[in-house]
């Protein structure tokens, strides 16, 4: 049995889909999302809401049309590789890429440069020069699947990360996310997408949180007991009253997406990561 | 839903002001300064250590903006509200050299809203994430002060009918607080 076949890819063509994506990602918001907010627009009971709502898509539709940056804040760009192991990248290196892709897209999209490369602001740096997050997993064959998130910071700056111990359990985890969510309020620019993460170690708890808000709104978790608890804690936090951009209303959350990993016998880390009415993800395939 | 009409292109009037109310609609029109993180915690400085800011800030509405650049043809590229909760501590400041209202987005609780019962400043919520709706609502955009900041820069803003939802009056009212506490399902 001979190895399989490896696959050259060249960095240029990451590059250019990742501008790609990133751009496209900013003019169109995903299409689940943007359905779920038609639908809100009609059941949500609070008038001043269903207004709020209404605009939200308006500002969507206008946003396709013209080809503009659905908000100001293009996000820290978030670019999340499955590679497949039999993948070799040629033609230079694969992280120079991906920020030159995003160097790219923000500069041909009109996207805000929203970087900085200091974060303790204590160095006098201008933005931009550090334009991106990259997470790699390692997947069997010989594709890879490119997803890009623009990340807006009101609703990643309302996320939480919390080590709870074995004994707390789901009532934790419940209370922890609807106190996250009642905490972040009209901060988050609700409708929210709700990314819960549950396990593994401190860091893979938060990874497993930014999937989750990035999972489409209308795949559930396969697991049935975690189905049943994404359903119940967005029917708990559609009950906080909080309502479209927290002017009051039944519609706070579009959803509750929840990913879990095997933990230690001694642990239980919980994620919370918000995205907000405009949570951008793209993806394409190589 | 009526729609309050507040018109400050001749300066803003303090009797206009008095007469709004947490929750009500308005639609807003005038000449307004941007306001951001970097640009906020410049101007402070600059009035806490005495110096005069470098537009004068009498009378005068911020909108927490960093707008996304202009395509060409275009006077501003995307320009929704940002947290207004985040420049909070440099409100006691501005407010002090004469800023009598701001427009953002979000909540402002406790010591953030305090500032405005001190000095009777009006907090006006924008929807967040409107930002190519709302661009449409500016007429002119011209970069006044701090122009290494880049989006954070100090940029006088003209705005026309430009819809948002008072939070904080002159009365004592939040309408955050209020909303939630008319549609919370208590368990």
């Amino acid at each position: 049995m001979g190895s399989p076949p490896v696959r050259d890819i060249d960095v240029s063509v990451l590059r250019d889909t990742v501008s790609r994506l990133l751009v496209e990602a900013n003019y169109n918001i995903p299409v689940d999302i943007l359905d779920a907010l038609r639908d809100a627009a009609v059941r949500e009971e609070s008038p001043i809401g269903r207004r709020t709502l209404e605009q939200l898509v308006r500002n969507y539709e206008i946003a396709a049309a013209e080809r503009v940056p659905v908000c100001q804040d293009s996000g820290l760009a978030v670019v999340m590789l499955e590679v497949g192991q039999d993948v070799h990248w040629v033609g230079g290196s694969l992280q120079d890429a991906i920020y030159e892709g995003i160097r790219e897209g923000t500069t041909s999209g009109y996207l805000r440069w929203s970087v900085t490369g200091d974060p303790t602001r204590m160095l006098q740096t201008a933005g931009g020069d550090t334009p991106g997050v990259i997470h790699l997993d390692l997947v069997p064959g010989a594709e890879v699947k490119i997803t890009v998130a623009s990340k807006g910071f009101g609703a990643e700056n309302m996320s939480a990360l919390k080590m709870f111990v074995p004994a707390d359990g789901v009532p934790a985890i419940t209370r922890f996310v609807i106190e996250t969510v009642d905490r972040a309020g009209a901060n988050a620019c609700p409708p929210i997408v709700v990314g819960v993460g549950i396990g593994g170690t401190f860091e893979t708890a938060a990874l497993l949180a930014k999937k989750a808000v990035l999972r489409p709104i209308d795949v559930r978790n396969g697991r049935p007991d975690l189905c049943r608890l994404e359903h119940d804690l967005l029917a708990r936090v559609n009950d906080l009253g909080i309502g479209p951009q927290g002017l009051g209303g039944r519609v706070t959350a579009l959803a509750v997406n929840i990913e879990v990993y095997p933990t230690h016998i001694a642990g239980l880390p919980v994620a919370v990561n918000l995205g907000c009415h405009s949570t951008r993800r793209i993806s394409a395939t190589l | 839903m009526s729609v309050v009409q507040l018109n400050f292109s001749e300066g803003v009037s303090d009797a206009d002001l008095d007469r709004l109310r947490a929750g009500d609609s308005v639609e807003l029109t005038g000449r307004v300064l941007s306001l951001r993180d970097a640009s906020a915690a410049r101007l402070a400085r600059a009035l806490e250590s005495g110096e005069p800011p470098p537009v004068s800030l009498e009378n005068k509405i911020l909108y927490a903006v960093g707008p996304s650049p202009p395509k060409p043809g275009q006077i501003i590229g995307s320009a929704g509200p940002t947290t207004t909760a985040r420049m909070a501590r440099f409100f006691p400041a501005l407010f002090a050299a004469g800023v009598c209202g701001i427009i953002g987005k979000g909540e402002l609780h406790g010591d953030e809203m305090a500032p405005f019962v001190t000095h009777r400043a009006v907090y006006f919520a924008a929807i967040g994430g409107l930002g190519a709706l709302l661009a449409r609502q500016i007429s002119s955009a011209t970069v006044v002060a701090y122009d290494d900041l880049g989006p954070e820069a100090l940029i006088a803003i003209e705005i026309h009918t430009f819809p948002a939802v008072v939070i904080v009056d002159r009365h004592g009212g939040n309408f955050h607080e209020a909303a939630r506490a008319r549609w919370r399902r208590t368990k």
